[in-house]
């Protein structure tokens, strides 16, 4: 079993106070807490618990600067055994269409039998650079992918998530992309010894050149989708701020309860 | 030709909401630019609904194949493939949903054709294509342009259109299924029902939801009490789920359950589309979030900016009171 998983190392902003950078096209970055994408741990856990199961290797592929060696190195001391970052000032701007791109010509010289990726990333949410991918290298997907039945003769059987929690059970043949749905394995713990140890290992780099692609095929020359500019989103009647001490607070939520709540 | 067409999505012989909103979008960007509006429906004896879809738009392009009894991303790309070659679209409409994640990145990407993804809107210039799309978890606001091409494509995010009466008379347009030999490398097999859990959440009057926010399951019993103090039953966001912090049956959203209580509070939650899909049809929507910012507060009526660890139990004790 060769198994490649696509991983990207992205700022948590659940908790953060975002700010539009100067170009007006995307965020200020420097204070973020970066990590590995969420739907991309689990990917790496199936990958690894996958390899236990029927044996072979995981290569962890990532697209960006040298911080995403920390990514990678994660993912590493989780247990996969190739690491390959892919970088070059050409990539700036690549829409989903083009990180997939970029990703296939990567993976074009491997040998492999799965690629898992996240459903999505928690920063862009794209959903869209897996099966791209599937369909540039010319093999079967699945995306939203939430149980891998196993493996066998060539094929795969795996549950995809639909919506209200029903599933739908599918028979793939292999090669194929999966893309990996939250909750589907718990994703072990990393200690920062398990780190430690693999600190040294080879983080081979890639550049446009080594991908054999032009400039114009990358970034936002590459891509079918370019960003014009964001801004937050419009608030609408957005909600009454209760304010005051803990006590006052409570006490309004007390009120509204008894207008609102039904309770007795 | 070079309608703006929206692609029918249908499960187990029901339209799906994203169908009704697709076409709404599709037909106020019809009546802006003068191209005219086409349903496309595939599927095996579906004649009936295409007749309930004719109101809806001024063509419903059918095709029908008893291959087409399931939905399945490697038979529908093959078939849209043609017809997109034969219809020439300007623009095509897919769901963001289970269905349109798995089939629009591949046909799009067969048909070289841009693709805006889980977008909130679609304007049309002059034949130039922008996109409102959200990124951050829903804290941002992206336009998108696509670049000019034969044919567009972009992926609508549930529940982003508010539905209105219409009626454009349509007629049915019959096209042959271009399906010959059996497509064997992706199969569909079965649906899998949710197990039925211990607890209904669809039936509570107040619930009271904990996200990823509260951070250690300890801190569930905390919530729990709040919940019990007033007659309330617990449900959760996603990820405490997946943790398994508490079971799937307490899910709210698009891939758990759609609630509508007459009170919900939603603790440590941001608000991604996929939870707010599922609770924003409640009565009064009360949120907790140490984030000022968090999209959460965009749908609640009411709101309260702190930790989370500290409101909550100062609340469970005034609700005790008033409530004992
Ligand atoms: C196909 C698909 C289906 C999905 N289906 C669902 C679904 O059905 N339901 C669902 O919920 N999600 C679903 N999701 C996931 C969804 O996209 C979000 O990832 C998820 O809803 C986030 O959950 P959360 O708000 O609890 O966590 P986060 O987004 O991490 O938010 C945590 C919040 O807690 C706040 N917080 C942290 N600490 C404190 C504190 N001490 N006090 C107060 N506030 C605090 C933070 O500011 C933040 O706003 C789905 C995703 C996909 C791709």
């Amino acid at each position: 079993m060769e198994i490649i998983v696509c991983i990207k190392r992205v700022p948590e902003t659940a908790d953060a106070d975002i700010v539009i950078d100067r170009t007006g096209r995307d965020i200020e970055k420097g204070g973020l807490v970066f990590d590995i994408n969420e739907w991309d741990n689990y990917a790496v856990e199936e990958a690894i618990l996958l390899k236990e199961k029927y044996g072979g290797s995981v290569t962890v592929i990532s697209m960006g600067p040298e911080e995403v060696n920390e990514t990678l190195r994660r993912a590493l001391a989780m247990g996969a055994d190739q690491a390959i970052r892919l970088t070059d000032p050409a990539f700036e701007g690549s829409d989903g269409y083009t990180i997939a791109r970029v990703l296939s010509q990567a993976i074009k010289p491997l040998s492999y039998d799965l690629i898992l990726t996240g459903v999505q990333t928690e920063d862009d949410g794209y959903g869209q650079v897996g099966p791209t991918l599937a369909e540039i290298l010319g093999i079967r997907h699945a995306a939203v992918v939430n149980q891998i039945e196993g493996i066998e003769s060539g094929r795969t059987r795996v549950h995809r998530e639909l919506e209200g929690g029903l599933e739908e059970i599918l028979d793939l043949e292999l090669p194929a992309v999966l893309t990996i749905q939250t909750g589907i394995n718990e994703p072990r713990y990393v200690s920062i010894m398990g780190i430690r140890k693999v600190a040294k290992k080879e983080i081979k780099v890639l550049g446009l050149r080594e991908l054999a692609m032009k400039p114009e095929e990358a970034g936002e020359p590459g891509s079918l989708t370019v960003v014009e500019m964001v801004s937050f989103p419009p608030v609408g009647e957005g909600a009454q701020i209760l304010e005051g001490t803990m006590d006052e607070i409570s006490d309004k939520v007390v009120t509204i309860l008894k207008e609102k709540g039904g309770v007795a | 030709m070079a309608d703006i067409l929206v692609l029918v999505e249908h499960r187990r012989g029901e339209i799906r909401d994203i169908t009704f909103e697709m076409l709404m979008k599709g037909k106020t960007l019809s009546e802006k630019t003068g191209k005219p509006l086409t349903a496309l429906l595939l599927g095996n004896d579906v004649g009936e609904m295409a007749e309930g879809l004719k109101d809806l738009a001024n063509r419903v392009v059918l095709i029908e194949d008893p291959k087409l009894e399931n939905f399945n991303s490697e038979i529908y790309q093959r078939v849209l493939g043609n017809v997109i070659e034969q219809e020439k679209p300007f623009l095509l409409f897919i769901g963001h949903t289970a269905f349109g994640m798995d089939l629009a990145p591949t046909l799009a990407t067969q048909m070289k054709a841009p693709l805006a993804t889980d977008c909130t809107d679609v304007m049309v210039d002059d034949d130039q294509i922008r996109a409102i799309r959200q990124t951050y978890g829903g804290k941002l606001n992206v336009e998108v342009r696509l670049k000019p091409a034969p044919c567009s494509m972009v992926t609508v995010r549930p529940a982003s259109v508010s539905v209105e009466d219409y009626s454009l008379a349509g007629e049915i347009t019959r096209v042959t299924s271009p399906l010959t030999e059996e497509i064997a490398s992706k199969r569909f097999l079965e649906y899998v029902e949710a197990a039925a859990g211990e607890v209904d959440i669809t039936q509570a009057n107040i619930l009271v939801s904990v996200g990823r926010g509260i951070k250690d399951p300890e801190n569930i019993p905390m919530v729990q009490e709040l919940a019990k103090s007033l007659g309330a039953t617990l449900s959760c966001s996603r990820p405490v789920v997946d943790k398994k912090w508490l079971p799937k049956d307490r899910q709210v959203g698009t891939s758990g359950k759609t609630v509508k209580p007459t009170v919900y509070i939603a603790i440590g939650i941001s608000g991604a589309f996929q939870h707010i899909a599922g609770m924003k049809g409640s009565g009064t929507i009360i949120a907790i979030n140490r984030d000022p910012k968090a999209p959460i507060f965009n749908v609640a009526h009411y709101g309260i900016v702190g930790d989370l660890l500290k409101i909550v139990p100062a609340l469970k004790g005034k609700i005790s009171e008033a409530f004992a």
